[in-house]
This record gives C-alpha cells, sequence and structure tokens, in this order.
C-alpha cells in the first residue's frame, strides 16, 4: 500500500517521510530515559502483557490441578494456595488495574487531545518506574518464600503466615503510587491540554472514561497504602489494630481494604467502557448515541463506586442496617451499567456495522459485560448473597467483570489502536477468529463456575467433592480455549510486525484526532496543532481504496452536499 | 425423595444429585426456600434482559452491517426520553429484588425467641469444626446433630483466622471471627445428611476444613444423639472422658491443675491430703468431698476461698462425676 505517500500527501508537509516517534531516536537509552508519552505507554504495554502471561500461566496451572478432586498433577495444597494468590495479586495490581490507563491511556490520551504530550512528562515515567518497581517486590515474594493470603490480605491469617507477606504488601503499596501518578497525571492533563475549541462535552468519551478512572485512582489509592503499611506494622510490631489477640478488629481490616479494592473494580472496568464506546460508534459509523448520558453514567458510577464496600461484607457479622443500606446503594450502579449498555445498542441502530476484529471484541465485551453485570444482582440482593458468597458463583461474576469485560476491551482497543502504535496492519480474518475463539473459551470456563458456586461449591478450594467434578472440567477445558485463543491474538500482532502492511492514517474511518495524524505518529504527535473535531461525526471522512483507509472528505466538497459528502 | 418444593424447577441435569434442581442442592431449611425463590426471580428478569440485549445487538449487527457503497443512514443522536425509560424502567425492577432480599435477609439475621432452646456452641480452628451441646452435658463432636423442624441457633468463635460456616443445603452462611462470638440460625426440614463447608479461606487445608450435618427426623433427636453419646463415650477411655469434662463444663475456668490457685483452688496433689476449710475444720480430700462439692458446693468451702461455685446437680449423671474424680485423682499421679 501506499502509505509512504499517504503521510506526506494528506497534508502534514513539513515532516520528513519515515520519521516517527518510533525510530526519531535509537539505542538502549532513548528508551530508559524517555519522556515521550507514546514509548512510556509502549514500555507499560509490553510490562502489563508479561504479567498477564504469568498470571495466565499460574491459571492454567490451577485450572490443570482442579481436573480431579484431590492432587492431580502433584501440585501440594501449599503450592496450590500461593499460586491462586500470586494469580490474582499479579492479574490485579499488575495487569487489570494498569492495563488500560496506563499502557493504552498512556498512548492515546495526548494524542485524542491533540496535544504533545501528558502534562507531566516525568511523573509519567517515574509511574512506569514505579510499577516496575512494584513488579519486581512481587517476583521477589516468589523467591522469598511465595504468598498464601489469598490477594486480599485477609487479616488475621496475614499476620499469621509464614509467607512473605511484607514484600508482597510493599510492591502493591509501591504500585499504588504509579497509579496515583498516572491519574493525576490525566487529570491535569485533561483539564490544562485541550485545544481551542474542544470543550467538555466534545471530548471523545474514552477521555470521559479515563477522567472517571483518574479521580477514583487518586482518592481511593491512598487508602489502600495506608491500609497496606498498617498491616506491615502489624505483622513487623504487632501495633494490635487489625489481630484480635492484641485487641485489634479483623473485620476492620476488609472495611479499609475493601473501600480501595471496590473502587478498584472501576479502575477495571470504566476505561473498558471508554473503548467500547468508541468501537461502538466507529465501528457502526455512528455518532454515539446519548453522550452525555455515557459521561454523566461514568462519573456516576466513579462516585457511587465509593459507597458500596460494604456489599463484601454481607456475612461478616455487619449490622443488618450496615448491610441493607449497603446493599441498596449497590443496586443503584445497575442504572449508569444499564444506561451504557442500551447507549451502545442505539448507536448500533440504522448504523452501518462493520465486524472487524476491534468490534468483535467490543461486541464481545457487551455480552460478557452484560453476564457480568446481570449476576451481580444476584450478589447485591442480601439473602440469595448470603447463599453465593465466597463460593464460585462470586468467582465466575468477578471474572466476567474483570477479565471477560475488560480484557476484551483491552483487546479491542489494542487491535483498534494496534495500527496507530505500531504503523503495521494485522490479519483481520486471524483477528477474528481469535476474538471467537477467546469468547468460546471464556464462556466454557467460567460459566460452568457460576452452577457449581449456587450448588455450594466455595472458592479457593484445592480440593472438592466428586459432585463438582464435571462443572470443574468444564471449565477447566474452557480455560484450555482461552488461552488457546489469547495466544492466537498474540500470534496475530506478532505477524503483523513481522509482515503486516504499513497501517494508513486512518484505517478505521475514527473522527478523534489520534485519526488525523500519521500511524506511528511523529515525536510530537502533530506537525501542527490540529483543531478540535466532531470526534463523532462520520460524515467528515469517506474510505478510499487506494489508500486502504478512510481519508478526509475536502470541506469544499461538504459545503457543496448539505447532506454531509456521504459515499 | 421429596420433590414438590414451592419454587421455579428447572429439569436437573443427570450428573446432580436426587432431590436437588440444576443451580441448587436440597432445599433443607425454612429460608432456602424463599433463597431460591428470589434467586429464580433475578435469574428470570436477567434473563429476559439479557436475551434482549444480545438479540438486539445480532438482529442490528445483520440488519445493518456494512454495505460497501451504500449512503449512512440519518437516526437521532439522542432521545431524553428513550433514555429516561430505560434507565428508570430497569430501576423499577431492582426495587423489588432489594425489598425481598432484604426482608429475607433480616429473617437469616433473627433467631427467633426459642431457638436459644436448643443453642450449639460452634469453635472453628485451622482445620476442624467443635460442636458442642449444651443440653447434651456438654457433649461436644466434629458433627452437627440437628433435628427436622426446630430452630437452633449456633453460637460460634473461631481460636484461630477467619473461618465462615456454610452449609449449602440450608442456605446457610456466617462468618466466624476470632475475639467475637457470631451467630446464625436455621430450622432444617429434611432429614438426611449435609455437607458444611469452610467458606472464608483460612490457610493450607482450608478445601479439607468440612463437617458432616445430621439432620433427625422429628422428635427423634434425643434419642439418637444420646444412642450416639452412649457409643463415644464406650469408646473413650474414663480418663480421657474426665478431662474432656473438665474442659467443656467449664471447672477449667477456675480450678487450674498446675498448682496455682484461681478462683478456687488447683487440685493438683490435693486428693487424699487434708485441707483447711472456711469454718476452721479440717477434712480429707476424697472421693465423697468431690461428690459433695460438686453438687452442694458451699457446704464445705476450702480455707481462703469465696462460696461461689454454681452447683452442678442434676447437670452431671453419676458416671460422669465418676470420671471427674478419676481425672482428679490422676493429677496426683503426675506429680510423682
Amino acid at each position: 500500500m501506499a502509505t509512504a505517500t499517504i503521510t506526506t500527501e494528506s497534508g502534514s508537509g513539513g515532516h520528513s517521510p519515515g520519521r516517527n516517534y518510533l525510530n526519531e531516536s535509537s539505542g538502549i537509552l532513548s528508551w530508559v530515559f524517555t519522556l515521550d508519552h507514546k514509548r512510556i505507554g509502549l514500555m507499560y504495554l509490553v510490562g502489563v502483557m508479561s504479567a498477564f502471561l504469568l498470571g495466565g500461566t499460574f491459571a492454567l496451572a490451577l485450572r490443570t490441578e482442579l481436573l480431579t478432586p484431590g492432587p492431580t498433577t502433584g501440585m501440594t495444597h501449599d503450592m496450590y494456595n500461593q499460586m491462586f494468590t500470586l494469580h490474582g495479586a499479579v492479574m490485579t495490581f499488575l495487569f487489570i488495574i494498569p492495563g488500560i490507563p496506563a499502557a493504552l491511556g498512556n498512548f492515546v490520551l495526548p494524542i485524542m487531545l491533540g496535544a504533545k504530550d501528558v502534562a507531566f512528562p516525568r511523573m509519567n515515567l517515574m509511574s512506569f518506574y514505579l510499577w516496575m518497581g512494584g513488579a519486581l517486590f512481587f517476583v521477589l515474594t516468589l523467591f522469598l518464600g511465595g504468598l498464601d493470603t489469598g490477594w486480599t490480605f485477609y487479616t488475621p491469617y496475614s499476620i499469621d503466615t509464614n509467607t512473605s507477606v511484607v514484600s508482597a504488601v510493599l510492591g502493591a503499596f509501591v504500585l499504588g503510587f504509579s497509579s496515583i501518578f498516572t491519574g493525576l497525571n490525566f487529570i491535569v492533563t485533561i483539564h490544562t491540554l485541550r485545544p481551542p475549541g474542544m470543550t467538555w462535552f466534545k471530548m471523545p468519551l474514552f477521555l470521559w472514561s479515563l477522567y472517571a478512572t483518574a479521580i477514583i485512582q487518586i482518592l481511593a489509592t491512598p487508602v489502600l497504602g495506608i491500609t497496606l503499611l498498617l498491616l506491615f506494622a502489624e505483622r513487623t510490631m504487632g501495633i494490635g489494630i487489625f489481630d484480635p489477640k492484641l485487641g485489634g478488629d479483623p473485620v476492620l481490616f476488609q472495611h479499609f481494604f475493601w473501600f480501595y479494592s471496590h473502587p478498584a473494580v472501576y479502575i477495571m472496568i470504566l476505561p473498558g467502557m471508554g473503548i467500547v464506546s468508541e468501537l461502538i460508534s466507529v465501528f457502526s459509523r455512528k455518532a454515539i448515541f446519548g453522550y452525555r448520558f455515557i459521561a454523566f453514567s461514568s462519573l456516576a458510577i466513579a462516585l457511587l463506586g465509593f459507597l458500596v464496600w460494604g456489599h463484601h461484607m454481607f456475612t461478616s457479622g455487619e449490622s443488618k442496617m450496615a448491610a441493607i443500606v449497603f446493599s441498596g446503594i449497590t443496586f443503584s450502579i445497575a442504572i449508569p451499567s444499564a444506561i451504557k449498555v442500551f447507549n451502545w445498542l442505539a448507536t448500533m441502530y440504522k448504523g452501518s456495522i462493520s465486524l472487524a476484529t476491534p468490534m468483535c471484541f467490543a461486541q464481545s465485551f457487551i455480552v460478557l459485560f452484560s453476564i457480568g453485570g446481570l449476576t451481580g444482582l444476584f450478589l447485591s440482593t442480601l439473602s440469595t448473597d448470603v447463599h453465593l458468597h465466597d463460593t464460585y458463583f462470586v468467582v465466575s461474576h468477578f471474572h466476567y467483570v474483570m477479565v471477560g469485560s475488560t480484557l476484551t476491551a483491552f483487546l479491542g482497543g489494542l487491535f483498534y489502536w494496534w495500527p496507530k502504535i505500531t504503523g503495521k496492519m494485522y490479519n483481520d480474518i486471524q483477528g477474528q477468529i481469535a476474538a471467537l475463539i477467546i469468547f468460546v473459551g471464556f464462556n466454557l470456563a467460567f460459566f460452568p463456575q457460576f452452577i457449581m458456586g449456587s450448588r455450594g461449591m466455595p472458592r479457593r478450594y484445592y480440593n472438592y467433592l466428586p459432585e463438582f467434578q464435571t462443572y470443574h472440567q468444564l471449565s477447566t477445558y474452557g480455560s484450555y480455549v482461552l488461552g488457546a485463543g489469547l495466544f492466537l491474538a498474540l500470534w496475530v500482532l506478532v505477524q503483523s510486525l513481522l509482515r503486516g502492511k504499513p497501517a494508513p492514517m486512518n484505517p478505521w474511518g475514527g473522527n478523534s484526532l489520534e485519526w488525523h495524524t500519521s500511524s506511528p505518529p511523529p515525536l510530537a504527535n502533530f506537525e501542527h496543532t490540529p483543531e478540535a473535531t466532531d470526534p463523532y461525526d462520520y460524515h467528515a471522512n469517506k474510505y478510499d481504496p487506494a489508500v486502504g483507509g478512510y481519508v478526509p472528505i475536502p470541506k469544499a466538497q461538504k459545503t457543496v452536499d448539505p447532506y454531509g459528502g456521504i459515499e | 425423595m421429596d420433590k414438590s418444593q414451592d419454587t421455579a424447577q428447572f429439569v436437573a441435569p443427570p450428573w446432580v444429585e436426587e432431590g436437588s434442581t440444576f443451580w441448587f442442592p436440597v432445599q433443607s431449611s425454612t429460608v432456602a426456600p424463599q433463597v431460591d425463590w428470589l434467586f429464580h426471580f433475578i435469574l428470570g428478569t436477567s434473563t429476559v434482559f439479557f436475551l434482549l440485549i444480545v438479540g438486539l445487538m445480532i438482529w442490528f449487527t445483520v440488519q445493518y452491517r456494512r454495505r460497501p457503497g451504500a449512503p449512512l443512514l440519518e437516526s437521532p443522536h439522542h432521545s431524553t426520553a428513550l433514555e429516561l425509560t430505560w434507565s428508570i424502567i430497569p430501576a423499577m425492577l431492582l426495587i423489588p429484588m432489594f425489598f425481598w432480599g432484604f426482608i429475607g435477609y433480616v429473617e437469616m439475621r433473627t433467631p427467633p425467641e426459642d431457638s436459644g432452646d436448643n443453642e450449639i456452641r460452634v469453635t472453628a480452628k485451622r482445620w476442624a469444626w467443635l460442636f458442642t451441646y449444651p443440653q447434651f452435658d456438654g457433649f461436644a463432636s466434629d458433627t452437627l446433630y440437628v433435628e427436622e423442624g426446630k430452630p437452633f441457633k449456633l453460637t460460634m468463635i473461631s481460636e484461630d483466622v477467619l473461618h465462615s460456616l456454610f452449609i449449602p443445603a440450608f442456605r446457610v452462611k456466617q462468618d466466624v471471627v476470632p475475639g467475637r462470638y457470631a451467630t446464625t440460625w436455621f430450622i432444617p426440614t429434611r432429614p438426611g445428611e449435609y455437607t458444611l463447608f469452610c467458606a472464608e479461606y483460612c490457610g493450607k487445608s482450608h478445601s479439607d476444613m468440612l463437617a458432616k450435618v445430621v439432620v433427625y427426623p422429628a422428635g427423634e433427636r434425643a434419642e439418637k444423639l444420646t444412642r450416639v453419646i452412649e457409643i463415644e463415650e464406650k469408646e473413650t477411655p474414663p480418663l480421657e472422658r474426665g478431662l474432656k469434662l473438665y474442659n467443656r463444663r467449664g471447672c477449667a475456668q477456675c480450678h487450674t491443675t498446675d498448682g496455682t490457685a484461681k478462683v478456687g483452688p488447683s487440685f493438683k496433689g490435693t486428693f487424699g491430703t487434708q485441707q483447711k476449710l472456711a469454718d476452721g475444720s479440717t477434712i480429707t480430700v476424697d472421693d465423697n468431698y468431690i461428690r459433695e462439692s460438686i453438687l452442694e458446693p458451699n457446704a464445705k468451702v476450702r480455707g481462703g476461698y469465696r462460696a461461689q461455685m454454681p452447683s452442678f446437680k442434676g447437670q452431671l449423671k453419676d458416671s460422669q462425676i465418676e470420671d471427674l474424680i478419676l481425672f482428679i485423682k490422676s493429677l496426683n499421679e503426675d506429680k510423682k
């Protein structure tokens, strides 16, 4: 394809063809000390995907162990407990929480704003190295005797166990700073670096979702930090805040912990919803339906998310009144979530729907998020939660939300922006097949867990009664299919790097600002400061087969055609 | 087996146990039908919405698939009326779910007044459950024995970390926290044997911390449990029985076995000795004195101690007093 000519043809004149952020400078130090948000985003991307590979390997080992009751693979009780703990901790702290904001958000956010970089580029680099530091602590934990508390670190077990709680807690503490720095940076960037003409309500919805996420990151994460420091002090000095032997209250830890970790679920899912809003609109070539409802529902989810932590403690012995209040508020979160789903559907109505790979992931997201969200109703309802709490029903529910939804949104975003990030196109058919296998594998892995959970299978069990074996087997085979789908997706991306066609400026027809610069973008993102666009105006460009992508419709032609220059 | 449960029924797949449904194990307590009913109500509502969402998605994807060269269709980008409709209708549907869940929960968390008559004390520790029956002379076992149709109240404490008592057949779950008593209650409705799980992760053998729940038919618990106790007593050596009684019936709270005085005197090395009483006279600590002190504690109080021990008259059988005396006697032998 004639990409090299496109970049010059399409009016980005002045920059030498072929110069972009990837080849502007070279050598390892040019990456280590880079202040470019795109390179930092790319380093994050490699980091979080490595963490995902590690956590995923643990998951497959766990599922294999669960093929039969009792020992299956030679893994012992202790090894199993350590492995599910590290699976949870690595996936949560190193992959799902930073995945979309820090990796994709870092790359895309400034370009969507037409800015040269984030507001504080050095803080951005710092947040990446803090992430690396936190990741190292987790790896260290592996060598210091592992960790067997579950990712929730519940007291008094976490005070009592002889595994390496201290290094894991320090890791999570450091990661908290990384998260706060990213959130702070995004908030300031969105406030100060929007181009002239881009009002709040002309921002792409992905930015709204990152903004809502950032609010949670900077308000909730410090609570986790303080909680983990208290746990650290409890373990090393025995100060007696959480340990009942010293007069402490173990349930207090749960309150502290979930005051962060419930909002953290929205750190994981909100950016995913933002990506899906972009994908549904672009691949339907239709302006997003109910823009303001979607934007405000992100804020509503972020704010309500702070008020529901007590729903993790319906069976802990908290007061009836507290349980009732938390149940009521938890239900209220269903409304903004439902609004988003209906808005996405309405966006597709009368659209021009293309099932390119990113759209396949976006539609997977809608299905998996619907299942994850609707099963949340069983858990917000007090009397049913008492039965389902701490069973596989909960395991399945949060995997649908945190993995099924967030992962498909992450992959959707990755395949959507991949041509922008790397300048290479991938094989779309292979991408669609990967998306389908991931979808099938995920449901096969996790749907049986709902059934065994409501039938009474508790979570975090190495051993189980024979009556649950059928469900465990289905689930394990599903996890293999899911793993195969993910490796296929990786293979598609690696193939694209090796022999993908050069990407055009705008392969999908999006109109947010990142599609108004070359692929990959130059060091400063744009040759000239761009003007704000209506990100959801699909009459602004049209498909050009010669380019293999979309090109702007000249203004002159638009004024002639009052209907907006439809193809 | 009784299959006439008053909830929505799904055809159970062949691998599930008899009497259970697709989603649930057998219903064996009074709260179970309510929980299952509400679960199926939410399931029905969710299924309708799920099919609506996925159905529309598939329909739009097929109907409006991209056709090269076709013009973009026009349709509104927002509609406040429509958006309010799809916000308010689901919101209304959530209210009954919340409300019925809240009603059911309050019932689960409010033991009926007469449940105290059948109190069972539960101690959780890594990795076993101990159930103590005050109405059966403090008999304790690792099996939970209850009876159809009667309310049972469990008062639970943990000796180490968090545990959670979970009986799926009863739809009952309650965390057991060290340092504070937790309670739960239930009325079993169906005789049989069920599994009790630990649902809160508690370390290495968490997944093996199971116990058996035996539900006896109405009116048969006293008789059957007495037989269980008799059998167990026959199989336990008398000294061990004495030690168990000593700990379970609270002797150890006031009387040590290591020579230090607490509220009452220690028993170490006292059997057969001469002791001064509060009124100045002297007695020999023998079988009769111990028996008398258990039944009429204030008749002859040892010097230096206050008369505050409760009587165990009518609470201990002669055979149990015999076991206790043997145990106290054995504390002399330890010394030698």
